[in-house]
């Protein structure tokens, strides 16, 4: 059973444990010879957040991967900057099912009673972390941009009404607190590095005997892909504001006249008027052009994760309060309808002399 | 199969908002609609009711203003509805919400429960997942597919950069529905007139506040987040904000 969260103040460890993912740990894959899978990346930016934290508490950071067949993968994260690092292992770990990830680290959360723990905002993570929270009787604030720590209190800050406002979130309750890192929201690259001497300790995971409720199959890709928007140099994205399909040309001649690709949020994939490999988001593309250029996209969460990496971002939207306008070099206010037909035509020009 | 949808009000996409004066929350004289995951939901618990027969009963957690997604959803071919009234629930956080529709729901055991993967207001995406704890059953996330099996449900699951997933699981089960699954059917005028003869039941805050627990996530302070860069303003006539644009991108940019 899990430990007492009763007395804090006795127990508590002054520690952020940052849960850490990976993915394809499977015996297939370890028999190949290669490490057995491999992290994901955004791991590290939640060590990052982790370590921005700690220097402002005190607190200690520490890692846990959960998996299994894990240990190479584990030493890849003692690279960074933390206390030790943790290989959860369990069989019942290889393919990721909720069920066995919410009770073995519910089980080791129990035992090591952070102050903190850590996610990257990942889809893995949106499938359990909630549950752990609750089995945990504890809350996870989730999707953080970013964390305040004042008068000893920590706050984060997340987006809400579509980014249309940020909140800074507190916690009501005692700890451990729990919280989930926007993809995006911090630097992996910039995660301090360590000497060489973080310990890896490998734990044996408690998980529920008893017939599984869920039974994973094989991650798969549906087609395969005919573009990769991630080399694109220039790209031109369309959403809502573009109305009806028929004006999908105004966006796919201004990207002709740019030599860039087009692209598209969610809903437009939604209404097949793009192909889904066109979609930029957490569930599409991450891309990093030169340029960007967003027609009539608002900049919920979900898109701005996958473009905000562009160099130059050009929004054009008549809602003066669209979210997109905060992440954009040049912001437009205008009708999409009469300025991206006027910019076609500036560009030609432009290209011509 | 006995479906519960799980449906929320939520300002409309473009609706402008506007904060209230303690910083808190926002007004609410704006205009609303269905939270648009939940209004995917509805459709596919339709869809295989259509298929499998049963029935498909939807529950919102709101004030009196959100009996409307209700009748909507009724009117769409929903059988009955469920509504926890009350002013209250309106910013109430995911666990809470959780744990008012299961106390609304005790003793229903429906078969399946889907709702949005998350709302357009909070955005947590917890709610559906805290029910299914509460509840004590399993649940998936981000079902962009569900097929009816003879032991239970086979269904795509939707991950990150274009991947999936095909799991199989046992029912009852709580599954967050992604938006796209399905296409959206309008209701009939026939619909919107039987709408108003099907069952709506009411539940008072009394009735679950007992099994509310202390809300231990606080939004201290909304407010309107500042520009993440230096951002060059542009509004002028069509062709005069087109030569700005390229001048940026030729002189600023460097990237015409």
């Amino acid at each position: 059973m899990m430990g007492s969260f009763g007395s804090p103040d006795l127990c508590m460890a002054d520690l952020i444990l940052v849960v850490a993912e990976q993915r394809d740990a499977t015996p297939a894959n370890q028999l190949a010879g290669g490490p057995g899978g491999k992290l994901n990346r955004v791991s590290f930016e939640t060590v990052a957040a982790a370590q921005a934290i700690a220097k402002e508490t005190g607190w200690a950071v520490e890692v846990v991967l959960p998996g299994s067949g894990i240990a190479g993968l584990a030493q890849e994260l003692a690279a960074k900057a933390v206390g030790k690092v943790y290989a959860l292992e369990a069989d019942a770990l290889a393919a990721y099912t909720s069920d066995a990830y919410v009770h073995a680290l519910k089980t080791f959360i129990g035992e090591k009673q952070p102050k903190l723990v850590l996610f990257p905002h990942t889809y893995q993570v949106r499938d359990f972390a909630p549950r752990l929270a609750l089995a945990l009787d504890r809350t996870l604030i989730s999707d953080a941009t970013g964390y305040k720590f004042e008068g000893g209190a920590l706050k984060f800050t997340r987006q809400m009404f579509q980014g249309k406002f940020a909140a800074d979130v507190s916690f009501g309750g005692d700890a451990p607190w729990m919280a989930t890192v926007q993809i995006g929201a911090f630097r992996g690259d910039q995660a301090f590095s360590s000497d060489g001497s973080v310990p890896v300790e490998s734990v044996t995971a408690m998980v529920a005997d008893g017939p599984a409720r869920v039974t994973p199959h094989e991650v798969f890709q549906e087609a395969k892909q005919t573009v990769d928007l991630s080399q694109a140099e220039v790209i031109v994205a369309v959403g809502r504001g573009i109305k009806e399909q028929k004006n999908m040309v105004l966006a796919e001649n201004l990207a002709a006249a740019l030599g860039g690709e087009v692209a598209a949020s969610r809903p437009i994939c939604d209404n097949g008027w793009l192909p889904l490999e066109r979609q930029i988001g957490s569930s599409g593309q991450t891309v990093a052009p030169k340029l960007y250029i967003a027609l009539g996209v608002s900049g919920a969460i979900q898109h701005i994760v996958g473009m905000k990496g562009a160099r130059t971002i050009v929004a054009i939207n008549k809602d003066p309060e669209a979210p997109i306008f905060e992440i954009a070099d040049v912001a437009v206010v205008g009708d999409l309808f009469q300025v991206v037909p006027a910019l076609t035509e500036e560009i030609k020009k432009a290209k011509g002399s | 199969m006995k479906i519960l949808v799980c449906i929320k009000q939520v300002p409309q996409k473009d609706a402008p908002l506007r904060l209230n004066p303690e910083g808190t929350w926002i007004r609410d004289d704006v205009s609303w609609e269905t939270n648009e995951p939940d209004a995917y939901a509805l459709e596919e618990a339709l869809r295989q009711k259509e298929k499998h027969g049963g029935e498909v009963a939807v529950i919102t957690a709101g004030p009196a203003r959100s009996q409307q997604v209700l009748r909507e959803a009724l009117a769409k071919g929903a059988d009955r509805a469920i509504h926890l009234e009350d002013d209250r629930f309106a910013q109430m956080d995911a666990a809470n919400t959780a744990r008012a529709l299961a106390a609304a729901i005790e003793g229903e055991n429906f078969d399946l429960i889907v709702t949005g993967l998350q709302s357009d207001d909070f955005g947590a995406a917890q709610t559906g997942v805290l029910l299914a704890e509460i509840l004590g059953i399993p649940h998936a996330t981000i079902i962009i597919g569900i097929e009816k099996t003879d032991t239970g449900l086979k269904l795509k699951r939707e991950l990150e950069a274009g991947h999936y997933q095909h799991i199989e699981m046992t029912m009852p089960a709580v599954l967050t529905i992604q938006s796209g699954i399905n296409k959206l059917r309008y209701a009939t005028l026939i619909g919107i007139k039987q709408a108003k003869m099907k069952p709506m039941r009411k539940v008072a805050w009394a009735e679950v506040e007992g099994k509310l627990s202390k809300s231990v996530q606080k939004i201290e302070k909304l407010y309107v987040p500042g520009s993440q860069k230096k951002t060059r303003k542009i509004e002028a006539p069509a062709g005069e904000a087109a030569k700005q644009v390229v001048e940026y991108l030729k002189e600023t940019a460097r990237v015409l």
